[in-house]
This record gives C-alpha cells, sequence and structure tokens, in this order.
C-alpha cells in the first residue's frame, strides 16, 4: 500500500510539473549523474529521474526524454554507459555525439509503462512548447489540450503571442480555451467565448473535453456545452451512417477477395473446391516467407515485400492449383460431387503438411507502414490497411474481368465451361485450358491470402475461416457470374455492418445466414441467375 | 470376438492394409509409469495446444534423466483430441482403461474440460489442468493448476483503477463460458466498487471474430466522453491478432484506452509486430521476461528440447511444469501412483515456481500464484509494472457471485467436499 | 399377414442386415455381461459405448444416404438434425440431475445458476419427463426440417443452392447455440449428465442398454429405409434423383416426394443424435459444425450410397479410423484421412460396397469381360449415371 501511495504522489507531482519547469531553474540538479543512474533504475526511480530532469527545464534533456518514452534509451550492459539507439546509429543522450561502443557492447533496452510514458510527455508539453520546430510546438500543445492546467495559462499566452504558424495557434487556442474551461477561476463571459473555440479546434476529441468539463461546469455555461455537444452528436450520426458503410465496403471488399477465387473454381468450373481456402492459407504463408528472405537479406525493401509477395503469391498457389487439378480434380469431371470429397481430403492434407512444417503457431507478416495507421477523411476514420485491401480488391476483380471477357485463354476457358466437346471438337486442348483456369481461380485465392495477412492470423486454419463464407457469396451473388460475386460481397459486407451495431456480432450474422436462406427462396439461381434454355434440364 | 469386431477387423483392414484395433487392451507395463497428454494437436485449438504437448514431452524427459519416478521412467502417451470434445471423453477414457495411464495432463478449453470430467470421477484417475479459467468448479480427480479468476482477473481491474485511474470499463470478450463469468465477477466487483452501471459496457463477439471494425469505433467513442477508460479482454486466442491490428491502426493508444488481456500471451504475440502495440497490457501468474535464475534455466533447457532459441515459454506451460513437480512429489510422498494415495498427499505439497516464489497445492485442488501484470514491448515480451506483494490462494468459488459466495471446496477430512455451504455446513451447493 | 407384407417390401440383404444388427444387439452385451474380464471374447464397457457411438453415427449416416443416395438431395446441414435431438435428449439428462447439481439448484442447471438465470426459460419446460423430451426428439429435427424443406422445395431450389443453404441453417444454428444467451449452455453444452430413467449413465448395465437401443435403432432404421426404397414412393424418389424435371412432367408432386424423404430423414438423425448423447456423456454446439455434415456425407459415400449398407459400413470404418489414429498416430492421422478421402474419390466411386461387387464381378466374369477400367475410362462410363445426382446443368460441363 504505502508504494502504491508513494507512486501516486510522484504520479500528481510530475502532472504538477509542466507548469512550473519552465521557470524552475534547479541548478542543483546533477544532469549527467541521473542519466547516467537510469540505466540500472527501477520505474519508481526512473519517475524521480524524470521528474528531476523535467524541473531543470533544460532543453538539453528533450532528446533523452524523448528517446526514453519512444523506447531507444538503451544502457550498455558492457560499460555500464546510457545511450540512445536510433536504427543502427548510437549517441551519447546529452551531447548527440555518435558513439562507439566497440565489440563487446551489449545493449539492453530501458523499459517504461504507461505513466511514465503519460509524466514524459507532460513534462515534455512544458518544455517545447517555445521549441523552433513547429511540429514540435503542435505536439506540445495536444500535450496541454489533453492535459489542462490552469497553471499554464501565462505560459500558453506567451506561446500563442509568439506563434507564427497559424495551424499550430489554432491547436494552442484550443488549449487555451479548454483550459479556460475547466480552470475555476475563469469567468463566465470567458468560458462561454472559450466553447466554440474548443469545437473548432480540437477536432475529434472535442465532444470528449466537452462532456468531461459539462459536469463541473457553473450552471450559466452549462446550456452553451450542452449545445455545442448536440451539435457535435448530430454531426457525428451522419457520419456514423457514413462510418457503417465504409465499414461494410471494406467487410465486403475481404469476402470479394476470399470469394473470387472460387467463383473461378467453383462458379466457372463447377468443382466444389473446399481446398480452397487453404489455397488462400497458402498464399498467406507464402508472403511470410517472402517477408522474410528479405528481411534477412535485403532490409531496404521491407517496405515493399507485400508487393513482392502478390506475383510469387500467386505463382506458388497457381502451381500447386495446376498441380491438383492435373492430379485429382481432372478425372472428376462430370462428378462435382465427387469434388467436394476429394477437396476436403485434400484441404485436411494441405492443413496438416503446413503445421508440420511451420507449427501450429501464428506466423508474423510486418504491417508496411503505408499499410499502417489511419487518416482522417472529414471525420471518417479510414484504416490504412482496409483502404488498400478495398483497392486491391477492386484490381483484382477487373483484371479477372478483363481476363475472361478480353484474352483469348478467357474466351477458351469460357467456351470449355460451356460445352466441353464442341470446345474440344473446335481444337481447344481442352486438358490445358481446365488446368489454366483451376490455376487461375487457385492463384487469385493466394492474392487474397496476401491481403489476409494484413488483418487475420496466419495459422493453418486460416482458410477454414473462410470458406463457408466464400461460399454464401458466390451462391448468393449466382453461381458463375462474376457480377454476382462482386455484388454479393459488397451486400454482405454491408448488410452485416449495419445489424453489427443494432444486433450485435454474434446475431447479426446469424440473421445474415437466415436472410440468405430467405432470398434463396425467392430467387432460387442466385442474385445474378444465368438466363436463357442453360437453366432448364 | 463377436461378430461387429470382427466384421469391422476386416473392413479396416481391407482399407489400410496394416490397421490393427485399437481396443485391444495394451499390456500392462509394470516397468514404467504411463503418462497421458490429452491436448488438440489439430483443429482450432492446436494453436495453443501443441506446445503444451511438447512441455509435457520435454518435463518427462527431464523427469527420465533424473532417474524417473519410484525408480521407474516415465512414458508419455500422446493422443490428439482434434478439438473435438466428445472425441475428448472418448480418448479420456481409452487414456485410461486402455493405455492404463496414471495421471493425465491436458485440456486448454473449459469444454473440454467439462466433458472428460465424468469421466475421470467414474474411474477415479488424475486430469491436471493447466489454463486459467472461469472457476465455479472443484472436483476431486482434477487439479486446476491455472488461475482461477481472484488470481487474474481482478487484480488486474485493481491495478487499472488505482494506478491508471481508469472510471470507465470495457469488458470485451468472446462468447463462451470463461469470458461471460469472469465480466459477470468483474461487473459485480465493479458495481460494489462504486462504478455506475453506465460506465461498464459488455461486449461479447463469435470465436475466431476477425472484423473488428465497428467494436473498436464503438470502444472508441465509448472511451471518449471524458473518463478515462479501458478495456478488459476476454477476447479467446484466435480473435486477438486482429483485435489488436485494428486497435492499432484506429489509433488507440495504450495510454488512452490501455487494454488488459486475459488470454494473450507471448505464444499469441510471436504471431505479430507488437510495435503498435507497446503499452497494452496483460495479467497473467508468469511472464518470459521474468528475471529469475530458474526461469533463466527453465527458458535455456526448454529452447534446447525444442531446437530453436526463438520459441517462448508461457503461463499455461509454467502451469504444467507445477503441476508435473506437483505431481511427481505427490507419488514419491505416497509411494505409490495410485489416484487415491496421490489425492491424499499432494494437498499442502510446495514447489518452486517460475517466477521465485512457491506453488502450494490447496485443499480445493487450486494453487498458490503470484500475479503479475504486464506491459507489452516492441519484442513481443512482457515488462512486469507490477505484481502482488504476496502469493494469491486460488479460490475456486468466486465470492462476488451471488450463488457461491457461501460455497468452499475442501478435498481433506473431514469436509472432503468440492461445493461444501459454509452457511448450512453442508455438502451439496445451496440448496435453496 | 403383417409379416408376409413386411418380407414383400424388404429385399433380402435388408433382412440380412436387420438381423445381424439384432444379433449384435444382443451377442454385444452378452459378452460383456457373461463373459468375465481378461477372458477371449469379453467387450469391456467402455469399448460398448464406443461401439454405441458408431452405431449411432451410422443411423446418422443411413438417414443421410436416404435423402442423398435415393433422392439426390446433398443436405450439407444433417449434423443439425442430430445435434438437435441430441440437445433434446440432453436437457432431459439435464433436468435429471436435480439437486445434484454444484449449486444443489433442484430446477436450474448450473450453468443458468452462475450465469443468473432466475427462473427456468419456457423452452426447457416439461424436458423432465422422458417422453415429452423423446417426442420433442422426433417434432424438432422433423419440424424444422419440415419447414425448411417446404418453402426450399417449393422454390425449387436444388443442387449446389439447396446444398449451401443447408450448410447455411447449420451454420446459423451453431453461433446461435455458441450464444450464452439462448440457455443451452454455450460453448461448454449440457454435460455431467447423471441419471436416465432413473438409472446412472454410467453404470455397465446402462451402457450396455444404450448400446442395445442403438443397435435395435439401427436396425428399425434399416427396415423403415428397406421398405421406404422398396415401395412406390422409393421408386418414385430415384426417378427424382436421375431426372427431377422429367418426374416432374409425368405429374408427380415432386417437391411432396423430397419433403417427405428430407423430413423422414432428420427424424432418424434426431433419434441417432438422441442415443449418441447419453454415450459420450455431452452435447455441445461443436456438433452443428458444417465441417460435421462434410463428414456424414464422406462416410457415406466411403461406404457406397444408394445403398443401405453402404453408409452404415462408411461411418462405422471412418469413425473406427479416427478413434484410431487420433491416439496411435495424433501428428499424422490428418494424411491419413485426408489421404483415404482421396483414395475413395478416385479409386473406389462407389464407395467399398462398389468394390465388394467389383471384386465379385472380376471373380465371376474374369472370362468374358476384360479388366477393370481406368480411372479415366471409369469416369466415361459413370458419367451418365452420377452426374444425375446433381442436376444441374450451369455446374456439370454439358455434353
Amino acid at each position: 500500500m504505502l508504494t502504491h501511495l508513494l507512486r501516486l504522489a510522484l504520479l500528481t507531482l510530475s502532472l504538477l510539473l509542466p507548469s512550473q519547469i519552465a521557470r524552475a531553474q534547479d541548478a542543483a540538479v546533477d544532469i549527467p549523474a541521473q542519466i547516467a543512474a537510469m540505466g540500472e533504475a527501477s520505474l519508481k526511480e526512473l519517475t524521480q529521474i524524470v521528474v528531476e530532469l523535467a524541473s531543470t527545464g533544460d532543453n538539453g534533456v528533450v532528446p533523452v526524454l524523448t528517446a526514453l518514452a519512444d523506447g531507444n534509451l538503451y544502457l550498455d550492459e558492457a560499460s555500464g554507459r546510457v545511450v540512445i539507439q536510433n536504427g543502427s546509429t548510437i549517441t551519447d543522450p546529452l551531447t548527440g555525439e555518435a558513439v562507439d561502443l566497440g565489440a563487446e557492447a551489449d545493449l539492453s533496452r530501458i523499459r517504461v509503462n504507461n505513466g511514465l510514458r503519460r509524466d514524459i510527455s507532460a513534462a515534455l508539453s512544458g518544455m517545447t512548447l517555445m521549441s523552433d520546430n513547429p511540429a514540435t510546438r503542435l505536439a506540445a500543445a495536444q500535450g496541454f489540450l489533453s492535459k489542462p492546467d490552469a497553471a499554464n495559462l501565462p505560459l500558453l499566452d506567451e506561446a500563442i503571442a509568439a506563434e507564427t504558424d497559424a495551424n499550430v495557434r489554432g491547436a494552442m487556442q484550443a488549449a487555451r480555451a479548454v483550459t479556460i474551461l475547466t480552470s475555476e477561476d475563469a469567468s463566465i463571459e470567458d468560458k462561454n467565448a472559450a466553447v466554440p473555440q474548443v469545437v473548432a479546434g480540437a477536432g475529434r476529441n472535442a465532444i470528449t473535453i466537452l462532456t468531461g468539463a459539462l459536469a463541473d461546469a457553473p450552471d450559466e455555461v452549462k446550456p452553451t456545452i450542452e449545445a455545442a455537444i448536440a451539435g457535435l452528436e448530430q454531426g457525428r450520426a451522419v457520419w456514423g451512417a457514413l462510418q457503417n458503410v465504409w465499414f461494410g465496403v471494406s467487410l465486403g471488399s475481404v469476402l470479394l477477395l476470399a470469394a473470387i477465387g472460387l467463383a473461378i473454381t467453383f462458379g466457372v468450373m463447377g468443382v466444389i473446391n473446399m481446398a480452397h481456402g487453404e489455397m488462400v492459407m497458402l498464399g498467406a504463408y507464402t508472403t511470410f516467407l517472402v517477408q522474410l528472405v528479405i528481411r534477412q537479406n535485403f532490409p531496404g525493401l521491407l517496405d515493399y515485400s507485400l508487393l513482392i509477395a502478390l506475383p510469387v503469391a500467386f505463382l506458388v498457389t497457381g502451381a500447386i492449383g495446376v498441380g491438383i487439378e492435373r492430379g485429382i480434380i481432372r478425372w472428376l469431371y462430370g462428378r462435382p460431387l465427387e469434388t467436394l470429397l476429394a477437396t476436403w481430403g485434400l484441404s485436411l492434407i494441405l492443413q496438416q503438411t503446413v503445421r508440420s512444417i511451420f507449427g501450429p503457431t501464428n506466423q508474423m507478416v510486418i504491417a508496411p507502414t503505408w499499410m499502417s495507421g489511419s487518416t482522417d477523411f472529414f471525420g471518417l476514420a479510414i484504416t490504412y490497411n482496409r483502404f488498400w485491401i478495398v483497392i486491391f480488391a477492386l484490381i483484382v476483380f477487373f483484371m479477372l474481368l478483363l481476363i475472361l471477357n478480353r484474352t483469348p485463354l478467357g474466351l477458351q476457358m469460357r467456351a470449355v465451361t460451356q460445352n466441353r466437346r464442341m470446345a474440344s471438337a473446335m481444337g481447344i486442348r481442352t486438358p490445358f485450358v481446365d488446368a489454366m483456369t483451376f490455376g487461375l481461380g487457385s492463384g487469385i485465392a493466394g492474392l487474397a491470402g496476401v491481403a489476409l495477412t494484413q488483418i487475420d492470423n496466419i495459422s493453418p486454419n486460416l482458410g477454414q475461416n473462410y470458406i463457408i463464407d466464400s461460399f454464401m457469396v458466390v451462391v448468393f451473388g449466382g453461381v458463375g457470374n462474376l457480377w454476382g460475386t462482386f455484388v454479393g460481397a459488397l451486400t454482405l459486407g454491408v448488410a452485416n455492418k449495419f445489424l453489427e451495431p443494432y444486433a450485435g456480432a454474434v446475431l447479426g450474422k446469424i440473421l445474415i445466414l437466415v436472410l440468405i436462406i430467405l432470398f434463396i427462396q425467392r430467387r432460387p439461381r442466385g442474385l445474378f441467375a444465368l438466363k436463357g434454355r442453360a437453366i432448364e434440364q | 470376438m463377436n461378430f461387429t469386431r470382427a466384421k469391422s477387423a476386416l473392413l479396416a483392414a481391407a482399407l489400410a492394409g496394416s490397421i490393427s484395433l485399437p481396443m485391444v487392451p495394451a499390456m500392462a507395463q509394470e516397468d514404467t509409469i504411463k503418462v497421458g497428454i490429452l491436448h488438440s494437436l489439430s483443429g482450432t485449438m492446436a494453436i495453443s495446444e501443441t506446445t503444451l504437448k511438447d512441455t509435457m514431452l520435454f518435463l518427462i524427459e527431464q523427469q527420465n534423466a533424473k532417474g524417473g519416478v519410484l525408480g521407474k521412467q516415465l512414458e508419455p502417451v500422446v493422443v490428439d483430441i482434434a478439438s473435438d470434445w466428445p472425441l475428448a471423453a472418448e480418448l479420456a477414457r481409452q487414456l485410461i482403461e486402455v493405455d492404463d495411464v496414471d495421471v493425465v495432463f491436458g485440456c486448454w478449453t473449459s469444454v473440454c474440460r467439462k466433458s472428460v470430467l465424468p469421466v475421470f470421477e467414474e474411474l477415479n484417475s488424475l486430469l491436471f489442468y493447466p489454463v486459467q479459467y472461469e472457476g465455479e468448479e472443484s472436483q476431486r480427480n482434477v487439479f486446476y493448476t491455472g488461475a482461477s479468476p481472484n488470481q487474474q482477473a481482478i487484480p488486474a481491474v485493481d491495478y487499472l483503477a488505482e494506478e491508471e485511474g481508469v472510471e470507465r470499463w470495457v469488458l470485451a470478450g468472446t462468447d463462451y463460458v470463461y469470458p461471460q463469468t469472469t465480466n459477470k465477477i468483474l461487473e459485480q466487483y465493479l458495481l460494489d466498487k462504486g462504478v455506475a452501471k453506465e460506465d461498464i459496457m459488455i461486449n461479447y463477439t463469435p470465436f475466431g471474430h476477425s472484423d473488428w471494425q465497428t467494436i473498436v469505433s464503438d470502444i472508441k467513442a465509448f472511451g471518449s466522453e471524458g473518463k478515462k477508460t479501458a478495456v478488459v479482454s476476454t477476447i479467446n486466442g484466435d480473435a486477438n491478432v486482429p483485435f489488436y491490428r485494428e486497435l492499432g491502426n484506429q489509433g488507440i493508444k495504450a495510454e488512452d484506452i490501455p487494454v488488459v488481456a486475459f488470454s494473450v500471451g507471448e505464444e499469441e504475440l510471436s504471431g505479430f509486430d507488437t510495435t503498435p502495440l507497446v503499452g497494452h497490457l496483460a495479467a497473467w501468474n508468469y511472464f518470459m521476461s521474468v528475471d529469475t535464475p530458474e526461469n533463466e534455466a527453465f527458458i535455456a533447457d526448454w529452447q534446447k528440447f525444442i531446437g530453436s532459441d526463438t520459441r517462448v515459454t508461457n503461463d499455461p506451460m509454467e502451469a504444467h511444469m507445477i503441476g508435473f513437480n506437483l505431481w511427481v512429489k505427490a507419488v514419491e510422498a505416497a509411494g505409490s501412483t495410485e489416484a487415491d494415495a496421490v489425492i491424499d498427499s499432494i494437498v499442502g505439497l510446495e514447489t518452486p515456481n517460475l517466477t521465485g516464489g512457491v506453488a502450494k497445492m490447496l485443499p480445493n485442488h487450486h494453487i498458490t500464484k503470484p500475479v503479475l501484470i504486464g506491459e507489452i514491448q516492441d519484442d513481443g515480451q512482457f515488462f512486469v509494472v507490477w505484481e502482488t506483494e504476496d502469493l494469491v490462494p486460488g479460490d475456486a468459488w468466486s465470492d462476488y457471485l451471488p450463488e457461491s459466495k457461501m460455497l468452499e471446496a475442501d478435498w481433506t477430512a473431514p469436509i472432503n467436499c468440492g461445493n461444501y455451504n459454509t452457511e448450512t455446513k453442508t455438502c451439496g451447493g445451496a440448496a435453496q | 399377414m403383417l409379416t408376409q407384407a413386411l418380407f414383400r417390401a424388404l429385399d433380402k440383404k435388408a433382412v440380412w442386415v436387420i438381423g445381424i444388427f439384432l444379433a449384435v444387439a444382443v451377442l454385444v452385451p452378452m459378452a460383456n455381461l457373461l463373459i468375465p474380464p481378461g477372458q477371449f471374447g469379453h467387450v469391456p464397457t467402455y469399448l460398448v459405448s464406443l461401439l454405441g457411438k458408431y452405431l449411432s453415427y451410422a443411423i446418422l449416416a443411413l438417414a443421410l444416404d436416404l435423402v442423398w443416395g435415393y433422392c439426390g438431395i446433398l443436405s450439407l446441414g444433417h449434423s443439425a438434425f442430430f445435434a438437435l435431438g441430441g440437445y433434446a435428449m440432453g436437457m432431459y439428462l439435464m433436468r435429471q440431475i436435480g439437486t445434484r447439481g454444484v449449486y444443489g439448484n433442484p430446477t436450474l442447471p448450473d450453468f443458468m445458476v452462475f450465469l443468473n438465470w432466475k427462473e427456468l426459460p419456457w423452452y426447457w419446460l416439461g424436458f423432465d419427463n422422458f417422453w415429452f423430451a423423446m417426442a420433442m426428439v422426433v417434432v424438432v429435427p422433423g419440424l424444422l426440417a419440415f419447414i425448411f424443406g417446404f418453402f426450399a422445395f417449393r422454390s425449387r431450389v436444388t443442387g449446389v443452392y439447396l446444398s449451401i443453404i443447408t450448410q447455411a441453417m447449420t451454420f446459423a444454428l451453431l453461433l446461435a447455440f455458441f450464444r450464452n444467451d439462448m440457455g443451452f449452455g454455450g460453448n461448454n453444452g449440457l454435460t455431467d449428465f447423471k441419471d436416465i430413467l432413473g438409472a446412472p449413465v454410467q453404470a455397465q448395465s446402462t451402457r450396455v442398454i444404450l448400446f442395445a437401443a442403438t443397435a435395435i435403432a439401427l436396425a428399425l432404421s434399416v427396415l423403415v429405409c428397406s421398405m421406404i426404397v422398396n415401395s412406390k414412393l422409393g421408386k418414385v424418389m430415384v426417378a427424382v434423383r436421375d431426372a427431377e424435371s422429367r418426374t416432374r412432367f409425368i405429374g408427380y408432386r415432386v417437391e411432396y416426394v423430397k419433403l417427405f424423404a428430407f423430413t423422414v430423414s432428420a427424424i432418424m438423425a434426431g433419434i441417432a443424435g438422441a442415443l449418441y448423447v447419453p454415450q459420450v456423456g455431452i452435447i455441445n454446439p461443436g456438433e452443428f459444425e458444417p465441417g460435421n455434415s462434410i463428414e456424414v456425407v464422406i462416410w457415406t459415400a466411403v461406404g457406397g450410397r444408394g445403398t443401405l449398407i453402404g453408409p452404415i459400413i462408411g461411418a462405422i470404418v471412418v469413425n473406427l479410423g479416427k478413434s484410431w489414429f487420433t491416439s496411435a498416430l495424433p501428428e499424422f492421422w490428418l494424411f491419413a484421412l485426408g489421404a483415404l478421402f482421396i483414395f475413395v474419390t478416385l479409386f473406389l466411386p462407389k464407395g467399398i460396397v462398389g468394390l465388394w461387387k467389383q471384386l465379385f464381378g472380376i471373380r465371376r466374369k474374369k472370362a468374358e469381360e476384360p479388366a477393370l477400367p481406368t480411372p479415366a475410362q471409369s469416369v466415361d462410363i459413370e458419367r451418365g449415371e452420377d452426374s444425375a445426382t446433381f442436376d444441374n446443368p450451369q455446374i456439370r460441363p454439358a455434353e
């Protein structure tokens, strides 16, 4: 209990600090000694050191604090020195000069926790508000925004007066407005005037800040805040609906990617391909291997490893697909239900093979930087990985359409699947075309696997999670029709995402399945049934 | 030989050539002690359980190198329950009746334990169950070496409330019995602590849920109401990677909304780039990063056994190690592998755990454990930020549920009961 | 007179099969109870339950064969009916626990107590009565099949479309039963049974009786199936399988024929499930898994569909293999199982029963007929008949 109290006391102390540090110049703190002590310090001692360092107000300690928060501060176990490691360069935390630790260097990271990271960012805000770098100042202003403290007002006023960058000034003004709103001694007028400033400057956090301020606000200010919140929430409701559409489209594009290979092997060729999911899984494992090779041999290309994996995965799974067609499927044409049994057996074997080789645990594929994080699109949070998957699904779909409708191979594929004997009589090498079609479908499944590494586990069970959904999509859209698969996937995705907030994830999925069953009663051949005599016997 | 067996044998032989009947009782071998290993090596649970099978083989090999038990070598008998729970019951029966094993280490899921439980009771054998679970159970033939809710969930919530100042709670879990019960206990606990009902959001998702967009944005919205918010996650293994990915991508940082997980360990994180997750938390009774000589030796031996210096260790592995060592001690104390003798002698025995403490088998067949809270680091390891000062004894029946707060389990004389009612002083639950 | 009519309705093979299983129903219990352990011929009790499990699977496979092998409806959701029957039985068994649950609550099962249920939900009422529960074993799967089939067959949903929506049905039920809010125990399902009709479930005598009941139920199922397929209705079913439109144009109400077969089959599957649960001691939503339904299809195919004995042999052989492989080759059994499926599909298109016939055929006709066709040829030879079971011209390459 005592340790808790101590820790809390320190935490409170450090939160109060930013207000004082800019002014207090405590010459008694021995900065190099404190930094050297960081190496062996426990968490509690580290908090103490951070407080001491920040209290100097010396800008020289900013790099070491930043490095500590980012996890770039290391202790060299051999020499006992504390250094900053950034990539492969090792520098001294105070002077910033490169350090050569020699061959026996044994770096271990100095570890921090959430509380300490928060303390550091609060401490840094106060120290960096006057920095020369606009980005640093912006970060500092945002730090104040999340931790308003009336004692900082003079500092903020000073910074606003000196600020030249409009963007940063906006953030500072918002921070100032929040500080006024939450402070106890500001006047009612000032508080009322601060509300619109918060709305304008605080972005998506405005509702959080205002709701937080509402409880303690004087009665005269409450109506203003409530009105502002109501306005913001109305906006959010509209965007909420749009957000659902976006979620639906992105879920739909995942379904489309997973199902589109099946639309070829099952939809066009008529093979009830239970091993389709395993092709997706193999595509994901190929990506893992490609990235492994790149990480070990060409670290510079790591950001492009997914792009490099695309053709490799296509070729690998495509080749396996051709192998399966030649080895198993070709004996079964005209017995589509038998393909279900054989491919089910095959999927068991493929899963177990991967499990034996790679082990049953998840494998790691690092997200490239251009697929991490999210962007604010008029208040709509769009994550990059989902965004690129949507784009990728569209590209794959239209490429496939192009291949089927505009190339000789596509023509032959359609001919063979429509009338095998006639096509054969016209001189088409039907076995070759069969192998190519199955290979194409499998290759596309492999491409889906590459994309799925960005949202799902890479484990031997990966394919199992998608196989049922894929069949639902293809059947819902109408077997044998690529556009049906396209519309089917997007419809199911969007419907699912609109049901989920009301019904919950589980019930939403059940409802979707029931809807599919009911829909098939209305249209027994799916959404886009092929018309014409071929339908009737 | 009856007709069916003869016919089946004929057919099976015709089919695969060399198949012999599974049900011919194995010759009882007196020179070894057989240890059953009952884990899923295929299907959805293989991802977690295969490592535990290897752990058992590792422990048995080590023990044999030390001279075995009672002067006999141990012989592992491995079966694959294939994530199929009726099959688990069937194979448990086969292990005990046909293979004649003296003890079984196995199961991960609650349903697996529930399905084999009647078998162990009927045939009076021993099961060591190594995974954190929902509690509300104590059975004479089962030893629970994983955490019960008071050894994991409640300390984690205390940590968040006291150290991080959390006031608003999202209890997110996969819809099965462990999250349901844990969340029920936590909800009651939080309400007792004065948290308002509207400050608790409970959310369940299906197994293997992979599309977290809506839920993560809901959590984000829930967390933006002005109070410090945390997520208590009982999301099951497979669904975690997509969940954390979505968290990272939607920009939820640990400093803003920390997530404390009860089912995410080193093994789960080994398939994941943890850079965006730094600072999120997990509560366990063991972390690989714990700095003790015992742990260092265990990791070194394990990695040597498995032939890879990147293989991680995790909490259920430690639980199996403790369970195995306790069983060895109990057998040596009793001088016999008979179930009744072991059950009598094991209670009160102690064995060092890997975090520098001792694990003691309690009369309720749970063990004492330290509770550690760790923050995820970018190398997939956990950094211990908090731990209990004393060992926490496992509690079979939660004190926070009205139906079970008067229940106690004690398998020693004179009570000898798994659900002893301390109010009515009778065995047999909360008879109303 | 009745026996005479019965006998006429059955072919000789069916009489044999029924006879065998009735004999098994007597012999295995005798071997268990009368021959002392350790002596040759003794069947250990656990083996009795294991065989009972296989026989209940065999009933399920037979049920699927009735709709698939004889009527051309490939159901990928038959384990849903099996599981529903199992749940009905499981609910009865749960209610029999009474105050012996860990919380000692006389009415509520344990999982309801710790999830704070205050009273028994309405759909649990009546399940403390054995006969009501047995009625539900038949009614629930039958009614679901009837409603599902009524709409699906009336809308002329056929081929893969039907297969996939049956899969959607079982998948939806899987998700629903996983939900703890449904009141069926969620993922843990129903377990820790104590009594059935007052007799302890674990006792040797109960197990033996359950086994005998299963064997008799299997014999009865064979009897019912045999009577159906040998009747005029059975002939129409085969006609529907081979040429649905033609049958319709002749004037038969194809949808009613299918509906009849589907409903009877679902009831059989439900009974199989009810017999399965007390013998394995647990029912959980895993039984609804679409993979399980596909496995049933595979048993049937391995044994030989469109015959009465085939699915029974298939179910027993595959499960025997599974039991054996999972403990003998825990790391590699999936390879063996997968290879078995591929092998059977490629080389034994008519299953084990077909192999039997082929072997006999060779011995008898070796002189006059050429050697066995290679796989490629056999495909051509059998294409006409086989593809007819799956009458979706879009799927089948047109000829």
